[in-house]
């Protein structure tokens, strides 16, 4: 599609909705938000770019397959999951590590639930951008 | 072809040809060791939980029944195996054929060592599979894939029947050992079901031995290479039918029911198929037939059920895969060595093949019931288990005449014929066949000779236990022996030879006689059997024409109206719809916010339905959508809110991009009739969802696992928006679960879309449309 303005907003918007996904995505613990929602908001950034710019553009912005995205994805959520079982956890089992705790302050929470977290991002923006990509390209 | 080399014997087929002799070799070694203890009256049981949640046990049986079985499934099986070396060795896929030989052995001796009855089945499925790749293994044959088809289809139709028997037996036995059923025999034969157990159980008996009127497969199953024909179609798959029948005949034998259904399939089978045999031209057709024959004595004799019978049929059993299994391995060497197996262009092999008409004759002479074979001695007993019957002895004893007559009759059309007379011309020059064929005939027949001059051993070793076994009494006293003086049974034998001769000497003229008879006999069972699988392929089409019409509406239709109506009904029958609802009173609740979405979403409704321009339509259900996450916000689920928002807008845009390239849409008359049954499905899919939604809302709702999640989800896990910490730590593995879902479907659309993508040159492409 030609369109001056929407080839100028996308710019903006693209990173723009990213940022937020990513910011969606981590603030999902503790607030709406989390890997799913982010996904989406993620993958509706490079909708839009590719409503833009086209398929093959939005292809080399990605630099990686988008199928192959999505199975890194489901390959870190499993790695998160299977993480648990080093520790003598269930498969699953969320393992948390708090650094520069303070006094009555849990600090900076890491875990393997946000690892988790991240492959699902990673699943359901893959997933999406591989059936638009290849339904756009198709039609 | 040079045999051996140095003294030391090569074996043809290599590595896998001495890995399939071993392996019988050993387990018939390893099996003598325990002749002496079950020999004693003792039975050995072994188990080893294997599904322990469901009761199934991998649990082995060994009593006189099942270690006849073995050593038989084992020691035909060494010799078996040795022969295809030769037979087979040089067939590119021979090493294939071993496995599923070697499959089929494993299989078979399953089944017959089994204690548990899921195990047996077990086996039993994997003989028929097994089964069904050997019968088609020369696969390139149109012929030999529908024998192998039809082969499966019966006996995996029967074991399905069998596998709902055993479900039905083992519940109301409380157990699903066979050693704890068989001492159940009088309960289960007092239950209400014990009608239904039997039905189920012959199904599977008789389909796979092959009774009347299942019997046509096996004749068919003769596609096979001939030393399968030897192994499982003669001297060990088939008989898993009689096997089984014997087995459970402590549990379910004894009623009139059981006596009479094997005693007539039984009789009937021996009678119909030794006719058969005679009309046969082809010898290893003729062997076919005289085994439908012997299988159907067995079952007559199971059914019989006495102790005489039962030793009968044990003894008849073990004559018969002597014989049966010797004669299909001597007519694979003529056949391998002159390139036919027809009995009118066969003459005067004897002198060119002198050891293969050795090893064929002594089964022969054995088959014909002559003395001082073992075969007479079959005989013998078959006929003095009949003549002392109490009911039907003139049925059962004339069925044995019979047969016995036409088995004469049929020894000497597939061994005397063929080996004496004056040699006559051969597709190829007939000469002797390698030592490692010509021996295994020759073993089988010294037995049945070494068995005939030596009965004790014979009725030490097998008959006795077997006999115990499966009369479910091990004080029953068993005696064999060749010769007792003059008796009605001798007399009856002398009568057969005589009769036998002269079928055999009028045996072309009686062969034209019953050709002309079949043919002009309405009932066909082979051509039947395809009518009947045209029939089940020709009401798959024209379901699949009715219910697949390839349009996109019809199916949705068909799943919405299904669904709507099984929920209205399950509603309807739950008296779920007496809704204590006030109406004015929730109404009266509603402030500015809530109409103002109401009219939002029924205004997006409205246009949707309406319209007739896709975009709008698109567009107003994206409307639709966003209304609905506004109600989600309302009812604070920001969450769900956010997500719902995001997925409508991407499906608007997904199905924009789909829809832009398609053709304008025009309304037709036909249109706007399928619109109003659109309307009407619509309308009452929005019924029943609400009826279902005001439903939930009547009861209480249990918040155990909500009260739970809020409690826990900061202390435990960290987190403190609910939903994610489910999502992500108390469920995590239900997520990954869904996100692999995920990953599948957008592949499996990525395969569809790229496939199509390809197959775009040569028109619509195979997928679009069912055919």
């Amino acid at each position: 599609m030609n369109s001056l303005i929407l080839n100028a907003a996308t710019r903006l918007l693209v990173a723009l909705l990213l940022l937020f996904s990513i910011y969606m995505l981590l603030r999902g613990h503790n607030l709406p938000g989390g890997g799913f929602i982010g996904g989406l908001i993620g993958a509706t950034g490079f909708v839009l770019y590719a409503i833009a710019h086209g398929c093959g553009a939005t292809r080399a912005a990605l630099r990686v397959e988008p199928q192959g995205i999505a199975m890194a994805g489901l390959g870190i959520a499993l790695a998160a999951g299977v993480f648990a079982v080093f520790f003598g956890d269930a498969l699953f089992t969320g393992q948390w590590l708090f650094i520069f705790t303070t006094e009555g302050d849990y600090g900076l929470p890491l875990s393997s639930v946000l690892v988790f977290d991240i492959g699902v991002y990673l699943v359901v923006f893959g997933s999406i951008l591989t059936i638009v990509l290849a339904l756009e390209e198709e039609v | 072809m040079v045999e051996s080399t140095g003294g030391v014997p090569r074996i043809a087929g290599g590595l896998a040809g001495w890995i399939s002799i071993l392996i019988p070799a050993v387990i018939f070694a390893y099996l003598v060791r325990f002749v002496p203890a079950i020999a004693a009256g003792d039975a050995v049981l072994w188990a080893y939980d294997w599904v322990p949640s469901l009761g199934i046990r991998l649990s082995i049986l060994l009593d006189g029944l099942s270690l006849t079985f073995a050593l038989l499934i084992s020691g035909i099986g060494a010799l078996v195996t040795l022969y295809s070396t030769r037979y087979l060795g040089n067939h590119p896929e021979y090493p294939r054929f071993v496995l599923y030989l070697l499959a089929f052995m494993v299989g078979m001796l399953g089944l017959v060592l089994a204690d548990n009855l899921i195990a047996l089945f077990v086996f039993w499925e994997v003989t028929t599979l097994s089964s069904y790749l050997l019968i088609g293994f020369t696969s390139d044959d149109a012929k030999s894939r529908r024998s192998a088809l039809q082969a499966l289809l019966l006996t995996g139709t029967g074991g399905l029947a069998l596998l709902a028997g055993m479900i039905l037996l083992g519940t109301i036995a409380g157990s699903f050992e066979l050693s704890v059923i068989l001492t159940r025999g009088e309960m289960i034969r007092a239950h209400p079901l014990y009608v239904l157990i039997v039905i189920l159980f012959l199904a599977g008996a008789f389909t796979k031995s092959a009774q009347f009127p299942f019997h046509f497969w096996l004749p068919n199953a003769m596609a096979a290479p001939t030393p399968v024909s030897a192994y499982l179609h003669s001297a060990t798959m088939v008989k898993a039918g009689v096997f089984l029948m014997a087995r459970v005949n402590p549990a379910l034998g004894g009623t009139d029911l059981w006596f009479w259904a094997l005693v007539i399939a039984g009789g009937f089978t021996t009678v119909f198929a030794s006719i058969l045999a005679i009309r046969q031209t082809d010898i290893k057709q003729i062997l076919a037939y005289t085994t439908l024959m012997a299988l159907g004595a067995l079952t007559l004799f199971i059914g019989a059920g006495t102790a005489d019978a039962i030793k009968a049929m044990m003894l008849f059993l073990v004559v018969h895969s002597l014989y049966k299994a010797a004669l299909f391995l001597m007519i694979g060497i003529v056949d391998h060595k002159t390139g036919t197996r027809e009995a009118e262009a066969l003459r005067g092999l004897g002198r060119k093949m002198p050891l293969t008409f050795l090893g064929g004759a002594l089964a022969a002479i054995s088959m014909a019931g002559l003395p001082p074979f073992f075969g007479f001695i079959g005989k013998e007993f078959l006929y003095k288990a009949g003549l002392e019957m109490g009911t039907a002895t003139l049925w059962i004893t004339g069925t044995i005449f019979a047969a016995s007559v036409l088995m004469f009759a049929a020894a000497g059309i597939s061994v005397l014929r063929p080996f004496t007379g004056r040699p006559g011309d051969t597709p190829k020059p007939a000469r002797e066949g390698p030592w490692a064929m010509v021996i295994c005939p020759l073993i089988l027949g010294a037995f049945s000779l070494g068995f005939g001059v030596f009965p004790d051993y014979a009725e030490a070793w097998l008959i006795a236990p077997g006999t115990w076994a499966i009369y479910g009494d091990y004080s029953t006293e068993v005696e064999i022996y060749l010769f007792k003086g003059v008796n009605a049974a001798f007399i009856l034998s002398l009568v057969t030879f005589a009769a036998g001769a002269s079928v055999y000497v009028l045996h072309r003229p009686l062969r034209g006689w019953l050709g002309r008879v079949c043919a002009a006999s309405p009932i066909r069972f082979d051509p039947g059997w395809d009518r009947l699988l045209d029939g089940v392929k020709e009401l798959a089409a024209w379901q699949t024409r009715y219910l697949q019409s390839g349009v996109l509406q019809h199916y949705l239709f068909v799943i919405f109206a299904f669904l709507g109506v099984a929920v209205a009904v399950t509603l309807w029958n739950r008296e779920a719809l007496a809704f204590d609802l006030d109406l004015a009173a929730e109404l009266n609740g509603l402030v500015f916010k809530h109409w103002a979405v109401l009219v939002f979403v029924s205004a997006g409704s409205i246009l949707t339905a309406m319209t007739s321009s896709r975009m709008t339509a698109i567009a107003s259900l994206g409307v639709v959508g966003i209304g609905v996450a506004l109600i989600f916000i309302m009812f604070s689920a920001p969450d769900v809110a956010i997500t719902q928002l995001l997925v409508e807008t991407l499906v608007v845009v997904l199905v924009a991009v789909a829809m832009l390239k398609l053709p304008h849409l025009e309304v037709s008359t036909r249109v706007r009739d399928t619109r109003l049954w659109h309307a009407i499905l619509a309308i009452g899919m929005g019924a029943v969802t609400t009826a279902v939604l005001i439903g939930v809302l009547q009861g209480d709702i249990d918040r155990r696992l909500s009260d739970y999640f809020e409690v826990t989800s900061w202390p435990e896990a960290y987190g403190r928006n609910i939903v994610n910490v489910i999502l992500v730590d108390f469920r995590a593995l239900d997520t990954f679960g869904e996100i692999a879902v995920v990953v599948i479907a957008a592949l499996a659309a990525y395969a569809l879309l790229r496939g199509t993508h390809y197959m775009r040159p040569g028109g619509r492409s195979a997928q679009d449309r069912p055919r």
